[in-house]
């Protein structure tokens, strides 16, 4: 891939085109309208009363876990028990390390592998864009349409015959094919925001597909990747269905080792909200860190 | 947040003056670095439909001795035909599986976007601690889905322990009541409590798109009606909405193609149960491949499942594909 002005010059023309970057104008609008907009207590008190509303399970899940399981059943709730953290120990004897490694080789090995796919796939879709691309980007999101159950048993019957069931290599799979049309979908929209001329003068003369995607698109794109990586890795982190229907022992995630907690016998409501704690806090901190991005994710690149 | 404007470059953009073998060299060199994704993509997804849609036509039980080898993937009885599909629209599980299944994709959406509007509107304006207020309100959507289900049933239905009776009990008790109602609420309303656990997950997904939706208004034209005196109810219903429209739609086409796939909350809450009372179309092929091993029937339920979702996902493209338009205008 050469700097020379023949081809992506079009896109170039046409971004110097249109005047003032898209984020300044964003930034001036926000800026003029939240200036002007003043709320009463009573619009405040509202907005906070609804979202502790929907907040308070999760604390409940989160204070529950942290009481003695008499404490956590007890009829009406107290909530001001003394804290412990014993039920988190108690999970650790219960071995729920082998299930967290399972899903984190799933999620993070799907997601490289996600990358290593997408990323050159939007940038042939965006910056040096091949024929009929918006064709190719709608059939990308038309597989994120079909439901996987009803994938579930020619996938178990091929799994099955190449004895690759309960093997963690067969959800790394599935989870990469689940995650890569988001991911072309939210990889293209940040690599056309990207100013063409950046990509020229930063581009190296007479580089290979590689070099420039390494060098040149991957800096600048940087950003939109960390946002890309962290949303397929929520999704491969919390699915289900495949991981409980295509694993039983050595290759069970940690959705597995929660509905296999259940199954015991007395008090276990403390333990089961550390245990749902402990394995959401992963996705809670990626969710949380991607927040300003997830709409772009969730909305497969139609919404910024 | 706001749709920006873009400009990606029209494919045709060689210049005529080019040979044609360049032409050619510089197509597939193009099309290169997304060839991998692609074939990936088709190998892994439409491949197995293909298959589902060919066991569809087969009378495929794996507990009784089949003669014929389905590519080698395993033996079944003999072809049938329609025969599964005219199980699956008379047979009266499967008939009341499609019913709970937009029983349950219906009232999820409806109510969770019109939460998620609320949610939204009140977050557009600038209050105290408005950041914080957003960041607590993803939470339900990032806790794990099966953990999710696991809290709904066991920390706040359970009828001995938990918060909801517990709640009552206490509220109960606080205007000397000797004990608060005692109810069961996931055999008494099964439905409506696998409904407002999934409503709990999926507000956040519509709240996040519609936030974008608001934010994305041109301000002037706000400003303009203001000046114009016009009431705030008048803006929202005159200005606001008719912006907001398409990612009301995009957000309700979304979230329905995602409820429809609800698995985990069925399988964790309700196992379909009590009987067959919330029993969808995901939840039934599983136990129809995997308990009852009739795989044909699973097949055309399957089927029946993406024929459905092709429907939704047809205006759904079109949402997107407006929106898309739009930026690479």
């Amino acid at each position: 891939m050469t700097t020379t002005t023949e081809t992506p010059a079009v896109t170039a023309d046409s971004d110097v085109g249109s005047p003032p970057p898209p984020s300044r104008i964003r930034a001036r609008r926000r800026k003029g309208k939240d200036a002007e907009e003043k709320v009463g207590p009573f619009w405040t008190v509202t907005a906070w009363v609804l979202t502790l509303l929907f907040f308070a399970p999760v604390a409940w899940m989160v204070l529950t876990s942290l009481h003695i399981e008499a404490d956590a059943a007890s009829n009406p709730p107290s909530v001001f028990a003394p804290i412990t953290f014993e039920n988190y120990g108690a999970l650790f004897d219960r071995d729920v390390l082998p299930y967290l490694i399972n899903s984190g080789i799933a999620s993070v090995v799907s997601t490289l592998l996600v990358l290593v796919l997408a990323v050159p796939a939007a940038y042939a879709l965006s910056i040096r864009p091949v024929e009929k691309w918006t064709d190719v980007m709608f059939f990308f999101l038309s597989t994120k349409f079909l439901p996987p159950i009803a994938a579930l048993l020619p996938i178990y019957l091929i799994v099955q015959n190449a004895g690759m069931l309960d093997n963690i290599f067969t959800l790394v799979i599935l989870y990469t094919s689940m995650n890569l049309p988001i991911a072309v979908w939210m990889m293209r929209s940040f690599l056309v925001e990207v100013p063409v001329a950046i990509l020229e003068s930063a581009s190296l003369d007479g580089a290979g597909l590689v070099r420039t995607l390494v060098s040149v698109v991957m800096p600048i794109a940087a950003p939109g990747i960390a946002a890309t990586s962290l949303i397929c890795f929520i999704f491969s982190w919390n699915e289900f269905m495949f991981a409980v229907n295509l694993t039983s022992v050595s290759a069970a995630t940690s959705p597995i080792f929660l509905v296999g907690f259940i199954s015991s016998q007395g008090l276990f409501l403390a333990k089961l909200c550390a245990a749902a704690t402990l394995v959401s806090l992963p996705v809670l901190i990626a969710g949380f860190a991607a927040q300003d991005k997830l709409v772009r994710g969730l909305s497969l690149g139609a919404v910024k | 947040m706001s749709i920006t404007t873009e400009t990606a470059a029209p494919t045709s953009t060689s210049p005529g003056r080019k040979a044609p073998t360049r032409d050619r060299k510089e197509a597939w060199r193009r099309r290169g670095p997304l060839l991998p994704a692609l074939i990936f993509t088709i190998i892994v997804t439409q491949i197995p439909f293909l298959i589902t849609l060919a066991v569809s036509t087969l009378d495929w039980n794996i507990q009784r001795p089949g003669e014929k080898s389905f590519l080698g993937l395993g033996d079944y009885q003999s072809f049938a035909g329609l025969d599964n599909f005219v199980t699956v629209f008379t047979d009266e599980r499967l008939r009341t599986a499609v019913l709970n299944t937009v029983l349950l994709t219906a009232s999820v959406v409806i109510i969770s976007t019109l939460l998620g509007l609320g949610m939204a509107v009140l977050l557009d304006r600038k209050f105290i601690g408005r950041g914080l207020a957003r960041t607590l309100l993803i939470a339900p959507f990032l806790v794990m889905p099966v953990a999710a289900a696991l809290l709904w049933k066991h920390a706040l239905y359970n009828p001995d322990y938990g918060l909801i009776n517990g709640t009552l009990n206490w509220l109960w008790q606080l205007f000397g009541a000797e004990e608060g109602p005692v109810v069961d609420w996931i055999s008494t309303f099964p439905m409506p409590a696998v409904v407002t656990a999934l409503v709990w997950q999926w507000t956040p997904f519509m709240m996040l798109i519609l936030l974008a939706g608001l934010q994305s208004q041109p301000a002037d034209v706000l400003e303009a009606a203001k000046i114009d005196r016009a009431s705030p109810m008048q803006i929202f219903r005159h200005i606001t909405l008719p912006h907001l429209r398409r990612y009301i739609e995009l957000a309700a086409l979304l979230g329905s193609v995602y409820v429809v796939q609800t698995f985990d909350a069925i399988f964790t809450i309700t196992q379909g149960g009590p009987g067959d009372a919330t029993t969808n179309l995901p939840y039934e092929i599983y136990l129809t491949m995997f308990r009852k091993f009739e795989y044909g029937e699973a097949a055309a339920a399957g089927v029946v499942v993406v024929i459905g979702t092709i429907v939704v996902a047809t205006f759904a493209l079109r949402t997107i594909s407006s929106l898309f338009d739009e930026e690479n205008a």
